[in-house]
């Protein structure tokens, strides 16, 4: 006879199983069992300053490690709290189990203190969630949601468990693997698709990669370096993919899409072949669908079948995981030389440089005194224009390099994910690239960072207005410009010093260097308010409907 | 080419399932055009059966996106040359008197079933086909109909 124990310690004994080495979570009324049993648990608990944090560091941990990013919350507000952090991880596909509370069974349904219908809320937002109504089913459960939230494409899982059945007895099932019947997903690509793949990729004269967000394992980053350089083709990403592809290949042409590169914007345009690798072709990216890659056969690459014709039509798609699939069609690749087309491409790229923003303290200033003093980090950035300018001016070399809220674009996402990312990876400089607007919604968590003692340096770029928001205006408004100036009131550095973090000022160009070597070698979370001159537009910027319709 | 498609899906009967399918179609702006789920012959199973319109796109989309709901097991698209579909109907009409015996001529000649009856007031049930149960409440319109229900199409293939 199996040994009875609280629904609680069953769920921190599987969370034990899973290999689990971090929590991320905020204690209340409905989850206070589970963090009464988390005082035994081996594994490190890290106590968030506002629920969307939890969230976003599991997120951050789980993109930085490639493992599964575990929060916990209370029910209610605890849980709506998290609601943002589980969104932007879904966008991203990024694997994360939450653990909610939930008011006990015989309240659910009532209107209960703090009873919110959790996963009635987060159904479009998970990949899965569960509402645990037996404590027997809780080993189980947190089994399949590890598995579910880090297999085929990762996302968001969510179980709910109600208070009773935290505090009740119940006997756990042995981890044994899940056996779910309605999930299995092909992991192997169809080799007559692959030979079909090759056989377009052989016969393509302007042939183009995109890389997209789901590169994330080296054996891909490898086999797509091969891919390129087996049959000399140009690479574009995605904001997604930017960390999938070395930036300083000399095939990488940068990003493409509304704020791309020229030369990748010119080579999605003019190709005659196009692969997309792990990417769902977004609308940031494609444009107006309409007008996009016109000359283009697609050959579409992606382990979720439902992203295979969503967006875009591919002529050959091939539904698997992308490390299989591109070790496959390298191999029946022989080798081409498209020196005509690669020639013309870098060309376009050489009279279409990033542009040097005049002014003391600038953007792209910060980010490439950053690139020398610290050249390989993992990069996370916030939402807004810094974000675009971190993906021109910052090239990275490495796998899991760039941290992004790519797909829902949420402001916020920046310090929590850098502190997640810090926490998963302490062996790597782990830099947070903010806006003054993005970094206030969630800069609580410099008391986290402090307290937990987590070394993440914060960039905010300070320049009093939400930049992208203007930016908008100017183009698309009538340069009529409300409500983005966030007026002259924050002193960051004070702010970071009064949460227990080195906050420093950067006012000056000559300033930026030492600054940041200071914040780089401090040992604990440092904060560099950097006073950018004057709102700076970041281009290029698509405003038409067609990819070459932009201005830079 | 927007046309109707019959979807029929395979799933685990667990609470909150309904809310899981129909909430993919309302966010993805799928159009249901009818809805019907009941038990099979699996213990724990439920089939839904649902009519939706759109082109062939959509529909493969709709599938696609089915199949990415973990309790969803299998999803069919039955085409109508194949299927045998049903759907069922219940109407209340006021006859008058006079028009009793040519009221219950249709009845027959439709196969259709009196299941109750007060006074003037009859309670009717047709079964059969879309189109038989369309052709049927076609011809009952002649008569007052006070009420009438029909239910969501259920299918299967031959």
């Amino acid at each position: 006879m199996k040994k009875k124990m609280t629904g609680a310690k069953a769920i921190v004994k599987a969370l034990e199983a899973q290999g689990v080495e971090l929590i991320f979570g905020y204690p209340g009324g409905a989850n206070l069992p589970l963090y009464d049993e988390l005082v035994h648990a081996p594994f490190r608990h890290i106590l968030v300053r506002h629920e969307q944090g939890a969230a976003h560091m599991a997120d951050g941990y789980a993109r930085a490690t490639g493992k599964v990013g575990v929060c916990t919350a209370t029910s209610g507000p605890g849980a709506t709290n998290l609601v943002t952090g589980i969104a932007t991880a879904f966008m991203d596909s990024s694997a994360l189990v939450a653990i909610t509370g939930q008011v006990s069974r015989h309240l659910i349904g009532n209107d209960a203190f703090q009873e919110v219908d959790t996963t009635g809320i987060t159904i479009p937002i998970t990949k899965h969630n569960y509402l645990v109504q037996d404590g027997d089913e809780l080993t189980r459960t947190v089994a399949e949601a590890f598995h579910l939230a880090g297999s085929a494409r990762p996302g968001p899982v969510l179980i709910d468990v109600p208070k009773d059945v935290l505090l009740g007895q119940c006997t756990p099932g042995d981890p044994e693997p899940p056996q779910l019947e309605g999930y299995r997903p092909t992991l192997k690509g169809h080799p007559g698709q692959i030979k079909r793949a090759a056989a377009v990729i052989k016969a393509a004269e302007r042939p183009v990669i995109i890389v997209g967000g789901g590169i994330r394992t080296q054996a891909s980053y490898e086999a797509l370096v091969a891919l390129a350089e087996r049959d000399e083709i140009p690479v574009v990403s995605t904001l997604m993919g930017k960390g999938a592809f070395p930036n300083s290949h000399p095939m990488y042409l940068g990003l493409y899409g509304y704020h791309g590169r020229i030369a990748a914007n010119t080579a999605i345009t003019e190709a005659d072949v196009i692969i997309g690798v792990a990417t769902r072709f977004g609308d940031r990216s494609t444009g107006s669908t309409l007008h996009f890659a016109p000359q283009a056969k697609i050959v579409h690459i992606d382990i979720d079948p439902a992203e295979v014709g969503k967006n875009i039509q591919a002529l050959i798609p091939i539904v698997g995981d992308a490390d299989h699939i591109l070790g496959e069609l390298v191999e029946q690749l022989q080798g081409a030389s498209h020196a005509d087309w690669v020639g013309r491409l870098q060309k376009k790229a050489e009279a279409h440089p990033l542009a040097d923003l005049s002014g003391d303290v600038t953007i792209p200033k910060v980010l490439r005194t950053l690139k020398r003093l610290c050249p390989d980090p993992i990069l996370v950035t916030d939402v807004g224009r810094h974000q675009i300018f971190a993906a021109h001016y910052f090239p990275l070399d490495s796998c899991r390099s760039f941290l992004t809220s790519g797909g829902l674009g949420t402001m916020g996402f920046g310090l929590p994910a850098a502190i997640g990312a810090k926490l998963g990876r302490p062996d790597r400089p782990v830099v947070a690239v903010c806006g003054d607007g993005g970094f206030l919604m969630t800069c609580q968590e410099l008391v986290t960072a402090a307290v937990e003692n987590v070394p993440v340096v914060a960039l905010v770029m300070h320049d009093n207005c939400l930049g992208m928001i203007r930016q908008l205006q100017h183009a698309f408004y009538g340069k009529r410009f409300t409500s983005c100036d966030l007026g002259d009131a924050v002193d960051f550095a004070r702010l970071a010093e009064s949460m227990g973090c080195l906050g420093l000022t950067v006012a000056r160009e000559a300033e930026i260097e030492p600054a940041l070597a200071r914040a780089l070698e401090a040992g604990r979370p440092s904060v560099l308010d950097c006073r950018i001159d004057a709102p700076a537009n970041v281009y290029p910027m698509v405003t038409g409907a067609t990819l070459m319709d932009y201005i830079e | 080419m927007k046309q109707k498609h019959t979807i029929s899906i395979l799933c685990n009967d667990t609470p909150g399932v309904l809310t899981r399918i129909s909430g993919l179609f309302s966010r993805r702006s799928f159009n249901i055009e009818s809805l019907s789920v009941g038990n099979t012959e699996v213990k724990g199973k439920s089939r839904f059966t649902i009519v939706v319109s759109g082109d062939d796109r959509v529909l493969e989309q709709v599938r696609k996106q089915l199949q990415k709901i973990i309790h969803v097991l299998k999803v069919w698209d039955i085409k109508t040359e194949q299927a045998i579909e049903r759907e069922h109907a219940l109407i209340k009409v006021d006859v008058e008197r006079s028009r009793k015996g040519e009221l219950l001529q249709i009845i027959t000649a439709v196969e259709g079933r009196i299941i109750s009856s007060s006074g003037t007031l009859w309670t009717l049930e047709v079964t059969g086909d879309p189109g038989q149960v369309d052709n049927a409440l076609n011809l009952f319109k002649d008569y007052n109909i006070v009420e009438s229900i029909r239910t969501g199409r259920i299918a299967l293939e031959r």
